[in-house]
């Protein structure tokens, strides 16, 4: 096991590196660049100022040693500076990112939890109201916008019945601490993961539904039968563990966009992550901010793969025998 | 059987037993006022097709019906247990613990993510028996028992880390933990090639003498009735057509139905062939496979030799027989010979054509000429096609109008026993039978010179197979076809084959006429191949 984890750390870091030199040259395939947008706020378009500009912050340059500098700094861990914020890129996302990983990371949980309970209570109850009634709920909150459910949220639980803030990550200027400033953020924690982990978790009521079913049909559910197990430990240990086997598939590509994932929810709820960050880079042309978003976002691809890699040998023995 | 006349106890009485279908079906019952006893220290074994209702009687003994098929009627004593009257709590406490049972399939049958020990274990945990260290115990104990080979690390590992008759005695192990008085096992060595299948017999039949089980054994084949059956019931359409004591039913049958069925169970003496001589269809020399799965950085990669040096000649008009077990190589050398995979060494010649060195367009020409028929008449069909499209897409493929090649798919459709109106239909519409029919008619269309049989007639019950073997004999003779005929079962290959080559580990270990053969084996390997056929002691006998 050791080893195949330094293996796949190896593989990771050169497709890590390749990200990074793709990245590079896609962003510059769009017109235009920071030089002129900075021109064109400022109100003064002529060559010179713009020539200037791309002078002061290295534009000018030919695109490879522009590329081999990039990678030279990521390599030392330095994203780079953000023109446009003047501050450095990785203290921008460091901000940033604890926020938007509490957020996607509690809406993920929310969604695998409740996605594989009701899934499985489904599934036990296939065709019956309890069935329909679980699927067609799941499959409401999937199907209407994100946004829309979002706002609908905060007239009902904020405005409504006050009993959740709408906004923000914490009460501003209250001086919480401690386990005070904890349960502050967790209160207004509870409407963005809630409204985004209901939308993932239709995905997971479906697919741990259809699993269990085919699950159910296969011969060794009948040989336990025939040991005379009880059936709510044939469900959990013989039909629900090995159901959970595509789910782990699904969760694992799902964690993979748990950064860059959350751009609408953080906007609704005007919660400080990285996925407005990304959005204002963007509309700026903040290159070096939204190269270091990309390499932040690709990294936990990387990651959460490897993690998906390791919980599925885990559970499945038979991949050892695989591979 | 003397075992002491107080042992001879009825353990399970079934009466009237009556299984409702589902409004709509081809019939109102699955079964249909069949009733038997089990006795302790008895096998009975019932026998049947596919359709019987043979396996239906033995889930009902477990109450492990299928959802659509409902009890209507009769009764199943256990004592003085009424079983079909029970409750689901009185079945969970009567299965495993005094009615336990083994399934065909022993890889499905096992969860794939369970330790084989922990498998074994629950069977006391499902009846809340022992702490979990007696347990431990006991499944060591168990695990010697049936024979596996060193307990101690197969108690640990998952199921497919074992072979398949490990996994039929890692299954009959779990069965027998709670001494249950009755064993109910469903075609238990089906799926096993027949030296494993001997083995597994052998085990039952010392288990169910020592400890003076009651055992009911569903099979289709009569040669495993022959060798472990004390008393014989023969099912059809779910109703009795005939019972009795193994050696009257199978010695002297009185019903036309259970005289039909043995009659077509294929025997081992070869009918008198000459094997013709002359020209040659197929030459295949030298030729090598090697799989190579897994490797990488680190680790070595596993290398499974499917074929070494494997030469033969196909005569023009003859059938060859390739012969082995799961494993043996026989599927690769028919897959290297058709060239849907490549070798790594060696030529196969078609005719005068080096078809090995064939590319592109001239390849494509030359496989008209080689076509195959597969095992499987239900996978190896396009569901969504029907079957004049299906027979006439090769022939299209190779240049023919789409109006000539649908009147040769209608000739080929006759020739193959089925009526034009075949063509308008689609595959789920025919009988496991039928599709092997319509396999072989596509198989023709192309007007091949040589015709690939994997394992064609293996999914199919006995009378059927019959049918299908007369069937592919008066092709081949009228056609002038040559074979080459890929199978596990030895009677089949004694019946339709000239000449037969024994395969192990890719190897061919023996060839010669069927004939001699079977008259005379000189490799040991074949000798322990025909010593393990099912059936074969009585027949001597």
């Amino acid at each position: 096991m050791g080893l195949f984890i330094a293996r796949r750390i190896g593989k990771g870091v050169v497709v890590l590196l390749a990200i990074v030199v793709l990245n590079f040259f896609l962003i510059r395939l769009a017109p235009g660049d920071p030089a002129l947008v900075m021109a064109g706020e400022a109100g003064a378009a002529d060559e010179v100022f713009v020539a200037q500009l791309r002078e002061k912050f290295a534009l000018d340059q030919p695109l490879p040693r522009q590329l081999a500098s990039y990678v030279r700094n990521i390599v030392g861990l330095d994203l780079g500076y953000s023109v446009r914020q003047q501050m450095p890129v990785a203290t921008l996302i460091g901000d940033r990112l604890p926020a938007t990983l509490l957020l996607t990371g509690t809406a993920f949980l929310i969604s695998l939890a409740l996605g594989v309970l009701f899934g499985a209570l489904a599934a036990r109850r296939a065709g019956s109201l309890a069935d329909t009634a679980i699927t067609g709920v799941a499959l409401l909150f999937y199907a209407t916008p994100l946004f829309w459910v979002s706002l609908m949220a905060i007239i009902v639980f904020s405005v409504r019945l006050d009993w959740l803030p709408s906004f923000g990550f914490e009460t501003v200027g209250a001086g919480y601490a401690g386990l005070a400033r904890a349960a502050d953020i967790a209160h207004h924690l509870v409407l963005p993961a809630m409204t985004l982990g209901l939308f993932f978790m239709a995905v997971y009521v479906r697919m741990t539904r259809a699993s269990m079913l085919e699950v159910m049909g296969l011969d060794f559910v009948k040989t336990a039968r025939a040991k005379g197990l009880a059936e709510g430990v044939i469900q959990r240990r013989h039909v629900l563990r090995n159901a959970l086997l595509p789910v782990v598939t699904l969760a694992g590509l799902q964690a993979g966009t748990l950064v860059g994932g959350a751009v609408l929810t953080e906007t609704v709820f005007a919660w400080p992550g990285i996925g407005r960050l990304m959005y204002e880079a963007l509309l700026q042309r903040d290159y070096n901010l939204l190269l270091g978003v990309f390499v932040v976002s690709s990294g936990m691809v990387l990651v959460f793969n490897l993690v998906t890699d390791v919980v599925y040998r885990v559970v499945d023995p038979r991949i050892e025998a695989a591979r | 059987m003397d075992a002491a006349p107080d042992a001879r106890r009825t353990a399970v009485a079934v009466r009237d037993l009556r299984l409702a279908l589902p409004e709509g079906g081809d019939r109102a019952y699955a079964v249909d006022g069949v009733s038997f006893d089990l006795v302790a220290g008895e096998i009975l074994c019932l026998v049947g097709e596919s359709g019987s209702g043979k396996s239906m009687c033995a889930h009902a003994l477990m109450g492990l019906l299928p959802k659509a098929v409902r009890p209507a009627g009769g009764t199943i004593r256990l004592g003085d247990l009424d079983l079909a009257a029970q409750d689901e709590a009185g079945w969970r406490d009567t299965r495993g613990r005094r009615i336990a049972m083994i399934f065909q399939e022993p890889m499905t049958a096992l969860n794939p993510l369970m330790r084989i020990g922990d498998q074994m274990a629950e069977m006391f945990e499902a009846h809340g028996l022992l702490t979990p260290r007696a347990r431990r115990a006991r499944v060591l104990a168990l695990a010697e028992e049936v024979g596996l080979p060193e307990p101690g690390r197969i108690v640990r590992a998952y199921p497919h880390q074992l072979s398949g008759g490990q996994r039929q005695r890692a299954m009959i192990a779990m069965a027998l933990a709670l001494e249950p008085a009755i064993l109910v096992a469903d075609e238990p060595t089906t799926a096993l090639d027949v030296t494993t299948q001997a083995q597994i017999l052998g085990l039952i039949r010392a288990l169910q003498a020592r400890r003076n089980m009651a055992v009911l054994f569903i099979t289709h084949d009569f040669g495993v009735v022959a060798e472990i059956a004390d008393r014989v019931m023969v099912l059809r359409h779910g109703r009795v057509v005939e019972a009795g004591t193994a050696a009257a039913v199978l010695g002297r049958p009185q019903a036309a139905y259970t005289k039909a069925l043995l009659a077509a169970v294929p025997s081992m003496d070869p009918p008198p062939r000459t094997p013709p001589g002359g020209l040659k269809a197929v030459e295949v020399a030298g030729l090598e496979k090697t799989y190579v799965t897994g490797g990488g950085w680190w680790r070595k990669p596993r290398r499974v030799e499917a074929a070494r040096d494997v030469a033969f000649a196909l005569h023009r008009g003859e059938t060859l027989g390739l012969v082995g077990e799961s494993g043996s190589g026989k599927s690769s050398v028919a897959r290297l010979v058709m060239r849907l995979i490549e070798p790594d060494r060696g030529t196969v010649r078609l005719g005068d054509t080096d078809l090995t060195r064939l590319r592109g367009e001239a390849l494509r020409r030359a496989r008209s000429r080689i076509q195959m028929v597969f095992q499987d008449p239900f996978a190896s069909l396009n569901p969504r096609r029907k079957v004049g499209r299906i027979i006439a897409d090769g022939p299209m493929a190779h240049g023919v109008a789409e109006a000539e090649a649908m009147a040769r798919a209608r000739r080929l459709v006759d020739l193959v026993g089925l009526d034009a109106g075949a063509l308008d239909r689609f595959p789920h519409e025919f009988s496991g039978g039928q599709r092997q029919r319509i396999g072989i008619a596509r198989a023709l269309a192309l007007e091949p010179e040589v015709l690939v049989a994997d394992e064609a007639v293996s999914a199919l019950d006995v009378s059927v197979q019959a049918q299908v073997l007369a069937l592919l004999e008066d092709l081949k003779q009228r056609l002038g076809l040559s074979m080459l005929f890929i199978t596990h079962d030895l009677r089949v290959a004694a019946q339709i084959c000239d000449r037969i080559a024994v395969m192990r580990r890719g190897e061919i270990v023996e060839l010669k006429s069927a004939a001699g053969l079977f008259a005379d084996p000189e490799h040991p390997y074949t000798r322990a191949l025909l010593d393990a056929v099912p059936g074969r002691p009585r027949r001597a006998a």
